[in-house]
């Protein structure tokens, strides 16, 4: 049921004979699984979620205070379905697809309920330009034409992947709303710009294959040393505070996708308003366009209906999968995963269900797995290749990884980004521990950025872990002895590290140059930091005190580099006087 | 009016009730006892054949002869401008002996949820004149900052000392009037506690310009569900009708939540963590999030709940979820305390989110994000030091590592002691913050922009350390 055609064909009437939260039950329904219904006198939007004889249950997406018991439920016959088509990007919509920004005209700054707005305005016209011409056969999944959605994406007008296919009659070009029809088939299938899919199914595709290039994040430690690949997947777990949220929006700000999907899913209300204030303002460092126009944005607030954070993650990937069906390369960020585990475990625990661990019904590990498999690198029908990465946060109670949301995700995804409060507690941001966080598709994607960025990217990358691992292991004698007792090559390898962490793996998301690192960038600072390095210890071997090499005046400058636009140029002269200087110690 | 005389389970907070027609979920009952006295309850599950009434008075004395009204209604708040001043119970009636309320409208106290389309980002610096908050952690008009404190801490003389000293300085300087009102809504504390509040309130002339919610710890604790409700309720509409800076203080947030899960162990729900309920974080949410801004509104929504964390621990769900919600916290640190340091306030965990947006150039000072993450650094790599002196001594660290602990000292002991009575301006508080950062050499400021380092570095302060 989409809220498009929310008001055609309502089947047969039920009779609410229980509410207690947002979950109801009903007598007389005639309804399959996952039905959407509207409950009570006012309507409320609801899913089927238990058959049992003649009682049925409800899951409803609204508040229920003072609906009774008697009141009727309409079934829709259909299951909760969103609208696709043109004018997603640039929008905001709550977990079932209704347009915040609708919602507000409709009924002011609260969410009132009962209210019902398509996902994509009815009215609205659009340019399409056909891609097809009469004769040509056109199969499910198809292109039949093109829309300019935003000044960045032009959004590709498909033949429905549940359509027979056939030879075009008509392909019309012009302004169209989205329901009218632009291209015919001789099979008598008419193709709009709108197409409705049923958010708990995937999209169909040809097959999946094994990513083989990046998603650049544009943030060091994660380009760096934990890459996620285009179709990839990720977790971010950490304590509150310690910035699943600020990471995730780096993100989906400067990831070098062509569409971003960015579900606020029982989160702050505030962190979304940020969003809908700053994406407009801030350009796409791959465009230069708003970044809005790129995104489509779901909020289900903590404080809004329960029912609809559970369907809000459908309600994103769907749509995810529309735009990778056109074959682009979309980026999801679910945050927070556990705000949906919860959902579920709150629906299931008044459904009186029997709980797995810690409450969660014992379906959490089929849920998760199932929406992670939505993402990947796919062959389409259309025999194009297109993508989703989804990165997911993870709120794990107390910061204690050891819980089910945690444990059930890191069998899944492929790359963990262990965020840690004491790193934050110093504002070491991002604070993503480097000892604990892994990428599984580091191999595979070394080829792409040794092609494109360094021959030896990878052996940089090793000297740094390796560094960073040495440290780990002085620090544990320091802690004991004091750092005057180690030996001076041991006293000098603290500090080049300490340069790895201070002007390599932090980065700060809020100083304007600093929170995009292109690649490249990345690079040269890691590349900088290796020529101090190397000279420092040159100087330790020529004799020079390790306390004169520690107090040279030019190295402490590579803590600069990240904050400086005109970077390159910087590093040039950095790197003379570093050397300059340690050579003049002995 | 629906009206029965049908009870046949009473368990714990809860009454059941047979009916033989509709009653809507989250619906008011009235519960007579057969002596007239009259509670009042909501109905938490609504079937064709019974209902669950949850009684906020407590259950003491219903038999199965009471009677059992339906009002018809959900729980409504009656509000208006005239509550300022005034002094109510948890359950909204009023209790300072003065005239009955006439109401200008009445609220459903559940609140609708604010469309985060309709949210403005909060924006205005508040200068509370406590260093550790306005230099470190800085709050903003519209923000939920909780204090994270443990029981027998000072976090009433902190909550009191912000809602005394805090201003907008911004609007000051525009002659404008920046002075929050107050609703303060107080959930099982102390007799003696809630008086301090209203002292203080009283000899600031504060009552004024507050309403004062009041469920005492001898008071029923299922009505502590309601109060933070009503109270907020005020608030809104006091916020969003007629345009005042709402700061809303809740305490003690862990009664509340001791009654939420009172609630739930007697409906024999599936129990969360520790035996809370699993909707707790909703719960709370609902509570949290009503606070804010909303564009082209005048008004304001500042939350400081309170909260005690049982056995100090953090990572027990009361605190959790509650720093899961809110945009920060602030502890209220027992070792601290016992230094004697006035406010206890220990930054390194604390945070607020809503910082940055409230700060810099223009609005506080350029310096202020690069001098917080700057102490921040520092101040954490002295704590660091700490317990490698305890084990080394001082003379195994070098003369950086001294400068470092001799700063972890000073920021405590300059910095974050200020008593309670010394309101600072943010001016002052920056400046303190650059004494203490110029016991480092420049080099070692990188968080701070060197332009900001020229303007403010302490030469002679940095020659003192150096001299020593
Ligand atoms: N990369 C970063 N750069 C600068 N500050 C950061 C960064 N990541 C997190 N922070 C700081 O940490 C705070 C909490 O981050 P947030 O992402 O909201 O945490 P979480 O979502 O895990 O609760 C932010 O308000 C910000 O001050
Ligand atoms: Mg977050």
């Amino acid at each position: 049921m989409s809220q498009a055609t929310a008001t055609e064909d309502v089947r047969e009437d039920g009779m609410i004979t229980g509410v207690s939260g947002p979950v109801v039950k009903a007598s007389g329904l005639e309804a399959r699984m996952n039905d959407v219904v509207y409950v009570g006198e006012e309507g409320l939007m609801g899913e089927v979620i238990e058959i049992e004889g003649d009682e049925t249950t409800i899951q409803v997406y609204e508040e229920t205070s003072g609906v009774q018991p008697g009141e009727p439920v309409e079934n829709t016959g259909n299951p909760l379905t969103v609208d696709l088509g043109p004018g997603m990007l640039d929008s905001i919509y709550d977990g079932v697809q209704r347009p915040l920004d609708v919602l507000e005209a409709i009924m002011g700054s609260f969410l009132d309920r009962g209210v019902d707005a398509p996902g994509i305005d009815l009215d609205a016209t659009w340019e399409f330009t056909p891609a097809v011409e009469e004769g040509d056969e056109v199969g499910p999944g198809d292109i039949v034409g093109t829309v300019p959605e935003t000044e960045s994406i032009d959004h590709k007008v498909m033949v429905p992947p549940d359509y027979e296919g056939g030879v075009v009659e008509e392909a019309n070009s012009g302004e169209f709303t989205v329901d009218e029809p632009v291209v015919v088939l001789d099979s008598g299938e008419e193709v709009a710009m709108r197409q409705e899919w049923p958010v708990r199914r995937a999209r169909p595709t040809v097959d999946k294959h094994s990513p083989d290039r990046p998603l650049v994040t544009g943030q060091r430690i994660q380009d760096g040393l934990f890459p996620i690949a285009k179709g990839g997947t990720a977790a971010i777990p950490g304590p509150f505070g310690s910035g699943k949220t600020v990471t995730q929006q780096s993100l989906a700000k400067f990831a070098d996708a062509d569409i971003v999907v960015y579900i606020g899913c029982g989160e702050r209300g505030n962190e979304m308003t940020e969003v809908i204030e700053d994406f407009p303002e801030l350009p796409d460092p791959q465009t230069g366009n708003p970044l809005m126009a790129r995104t489509c944005l779901i909020a289900n607030t903590s404080n809004m209906p329960v029912a609809a954070r559970e369907s809000c993650v459908y309600t994103g990937i769907t749509i995810a999968e529309y735009y990778r069906d056109m074959g682009y390369d979309v980026a999801l960020m679910a945050d927070s995963t556990s705000r949906w585990a919860e959902a579920m475990r709150e629906i299931s625990s008044r459904l009186e269900e029997m709980p797995g661990e810690e409450g969660y019904p014992a379906y959490l590990s089929a849920r998760l797995s199932q929406f992670y498999e939505r993402a990947g690198l796919f062959t389409l029908l259309n025999g194009e290749e297109g993508s989703i990465s989804v990165v997911g946060a993870v709120s794990p109670p107390g910061g204690d990884f050891s819980e089910p949301v945690t444990q059930n995700t890191l069998r899944i995804v492929k790359t963990f980004w262990a965020l840690d409060a004491d790193l934050a507690e110093r504002r070491h941001f991002p604070a993503i521990n480097w000892d604990e966080s892994y990428s599984l598709y580091r191999g595979q994607l070394d080829p792409w950025f040794v092609e494109n960025v360094a021959d030896d990217w990878p052996e940089l990358r090793q000297w740094a872990i390796d560094v960073l691992d040495e440290e780990s292991e002085l620090q544990e004698i320091v802690q004991l002895v004091g750092k005057d007792a180690l030996p001076e090559d041991q006293q000098l390898t603290l500090e080049v590290s300490r340069f790895i962490r201070e002007a390599w793996l932090q980065q700060n998301a809020l100083h304007d140059v600093d929170r995009y690192c292109p690649p490249e960038k990345t690079y040269e600072i890691l590349q900088a930091i290796k020529a101090y390095n190397d000279e420092a210890f040159a100087a330790l071997d020529g004799g020079a005190p390790v306390d004169e090499i520690r107090a040279a005046d030019a190295p402490p400058r590579l803590n600069r580099i990240g904050t400086t636009e005109d970077y390159e140029s910087f590093v040039e002269e950095l790197i003379d006087d570093m050397t300059e200087e340690l050579r003049g110690l002995y | 009016m629906k009206e029965y005389r049908t009870i046949n389970e009473i368990s714990g907070p809860l009454v059941f009730a047979e009916i033989d027609e509709p009653i809507g979920y989250d619906e008011i009952v009235e519960i007579e006892t057969p002596s007239g006295e009259v509670k009042r309850g909501q109905v938490l599950e609504s079937t064709s054949e019974f209902v669950a009434i949850q009684v906020f008075e407590g259950t003491e004395g219903i038999d199965r002869n009471c009677t059992v009204r339906f009002l018809g209604e959900t729980m409504k708040m009656d509000v208006t401008e005239d509550l300022l001043g005034r002094v109510l119970d948890g359950s909204g009636r009023p209790i300072d002996g003065g005239p009955d309320i006439v109401p200008d409208e009445r609220r459903d106290i559940v609140g609708a949820a604010l469309n985060p389309h309709a949210r403005e980002y909060p924006a205005e610096f508040i200068q509370t004149g406590v260093s550790a908050i306005d230099g470190m952690n800085t709050l903003v008009r519209g923000q939920k900052l909780p204090l994270f404190s443990g029981s027998g801490l000072p976090h009433n003389e902190l909550a009191l000392q912000i809602a005394r000293q805090a201003t907008v300085p911004e609007e000051d300087e525009e002659g404008e009037d920046s002075e929050f009102a107050v609703v303060f809504a107080a959930m099982g504390i102390t007799a003696e506690e809630a008086n301090d509040f209203i002292n203080d309130f009283e000899r600031t002339g504060a009552l004024e310009r507050s309403v004062v919610f009041m469920n005492l710890a001898d008071d029923p604790s299922v009505e502590r569900t309601v109060t933070p409700r009503l109270a907020l309720t005020t608030a809104e509409y006091l916020a969003f009708e007629k345009g005042y800076h709402m700061l809303v203080i809740l305490t003690d947030m862990t009664n509340y939540c001791e009654a939420l899960r009172e609630i739930g162990a007697a409906r024999e729900e599936v129990p969360g963590r520790r035996g809370y309920p699993g909707y707790m974080y909703t719960d709370l949410a609902q509570l949290y999030e009503r606070a804010g801004r909303i564009q082209g509104q005048e008004g304001s929504i500042t939350q400081i709940p309170i909260l005690t964390m049982p056995g100090d621990d953090d990572t027990h769900p009361i605190p959790d979820l509650t720093g899961y919600i809110t945009e920060g916290q602030i502890y209220v640190d027992r070792d601290l305390d016992s230094k004697g340091i006035e406010p206890p306030i220990n930054v390194l965990p604390s945070l607020s989110r809503l910082m940055d947006e409230g700060i810099g150039e223009g609005l506080t000072r350029e310096d202020h994000k690069g001098v917080s993450d700057q102490l921040y650094a520092a101040y954490a790599e002295g704590e660091d030091l700490r317990s490698l002196v305890n084990i080394v001594g001082r003379e195994a660290l070098d003369e950086r590592d001294n400068r470092y602990l001799d700063l972890a000292d000073r920021f405590e002991r300059e910095f974050i002691q200020q008593g309670y009575k010394t309101d600072r301006t943010i001016e002052d508080t920056l400046n303190v913050a650059w004494e203490l950062l110029s016991m480092l050499p420049k080099e070692e400021l990188h968080r701070i922009d060197e332009e900001d380092i020229e303007s403010y570095y302490l030469e002679e302060e940095a020659a003192e350390v150096a001299a020593d």
